[in-house]
């Protein structure tokens, strides 16, 4: 129980930290901000349901007030921007990405990578995407363009989160919770 | 850790914190419901008024927090600058800037511990119900205290990175801080265990 509540806790600061660290750059000089890679990361190592709280906590903070989003942002403002979806969606995409990797006992590192990409592309852009498209009172296709510049970028952190899955779970055996 | 509060002290940090929060629940509510362009122009005006009550530098501040707006109200420009539906793109562009400049207003003139009473009181049908929501302040307590924590140690990895190689820090530094939270989540838990864990009832202090 306390070492729930404080994996939970802790996975919602590290997604906070990545939000704050300074820009990664990739291989072809996109900067990205590792913070959606922390949500795919509390699915891949903690599952499902304790990887879907981290998330929600980090939530909660950021609409307390917190400036905890990637740039400095927070508050219920946060809510208020046409990229509301994304923030929703976060939680349900660790969620899922959890559950897949629970589930599905094959190599680590190809499962935590496809179970990112599922959850942390394909189930975030649908929210992302349903958002948008409310928001600025777009055609769900003509929101959907408008993302497409950021899947590449995205597709590339969930690779990346199951190549640091699998490090994780040969350094801390005991800590990858989805395999538990 | 720094809040989004402002901290030039104005007439609606005095405003309790519920009211607020309704008000903005209440009037987000009607800005969606809001059709025509010179209704947002009229709403976004009262909130450019609310914004100017707190004096120069706090409208300063709200307006920089409006910036993220920017790539979107570009984007609305420039779509509906082609399709020729000036009254919608205004439509939409009034009401993104009205709701955020609203809901920004209520989080830069609320105090955290004003915003964690509220989610307190939120949350005390839940206690009723018999849940303990020790667990929950716990944790937020926790995030709190950890993220600058973690943050640090993640400058510390770019930095012995960048020590060590002449390319730009990557993601490889992420395992290690990934692993680092995890220790640190078996430390705290081992601590809280120490002293009595979740399981105590009644709060000690």
């Amino acid at each position: 129980m306390e070492r729930n509540l404080a994996l939970i806790a802790l996975f919602a600061a590290l997604i906070a930290a990545l939000g704050l660290i300074p820009k990664f750059t990739l291989a072809f000089g996109v900067p990205i901000t590792a913070q959606s890679m922390g949500v795919m990361l509390c699915g891949t190592v903690l599952g499902a349901r304790r990887g879907a709280l981290a998330v929600l906590l980090f939530l909660a903070l950021v609409a307390l007030g917190l400036p905890l989003l990637a740039g400095g942002r927070g508050g219920l403002g946060a809510f208020a921007t046409p990229s509301v979806g994304f923030l929703i969606g976060f939680p349900v995409a660790a969620f899922v990405t959890g559950l897949i990797v629970e589930r599905w006992r094959a190599g680590l590192a190809s499962v935590a990578a496809v179970a990112s990409l599922v959850g942390g592309v394909v189930v975030l852009y649908a929210f992302g995407v349903v958002g948008m498209s409310l928001m600025l009172d777009k055609s769900i296709p003509q929101a959907a363009l408008l993302v497409t510049a950021f899947i590449p970028g995205d597709v590339i952190k969930a690779i990346l989160a199951g190549l640091i899955t699998a490090g994780l779970a040969k350094s801390r055996p005991s800590s990858v919770l989805s395999r538990g | 850790m720094i809040s989004l509060t402002s901290p030039v002290e104005t007439w609606a940090h005095r405003v309790p914190a519920g009211v607020k929060l309704a008000a903005l629940s209440v009037t987000t509510v009607g800005l969606l419901a809001l059709q025509s362009p010179g209704a947002l122009a009229l709403a976004l005006a009262g909130v450019v008024g609310l914004t100017l009550t707190g004096g120069p530098s706090f409208a300063r501040a709200a307006v920089h927090a409006l910036k993220i707006l920017l790539p979107f109200l570009l984007l609305i420009a420039v779509w509906h600058g082609v399709t020729g539906q000036i009254e919608a793109g205004m439509t939409v562009a009034l009401r993104l800037l009205a709701a955020l400049a609203l809901a920004n207003f209520v989080t830069m003139t609320t105090r955290l511990s004003d915003m964690v009473a509220v989610a307190a009181v939120l949350l005390a049908p839940l206690r009723r119900l018999g849940l303990s929501t020790r667990a929950l302040e716990l944790s937020v307590a926790l995030v709190v205290r950890f993220t600058p924590s973690i943050a640090r140690k993640g400058g510390l990895l770019a930095e012995a990175w960048r020590a060590r190689s002449a390319r730009r820090t990557g993601w490889q530094i992420i395992m290690p801080l990934a692993a680092t939270a995890l220790d640190d989540a078996d430390h705290v838990a081992e601590a809280l265990r120490a002293r009595g864990g979740l399981e105590t009832t009644e709060p000690t202090d």
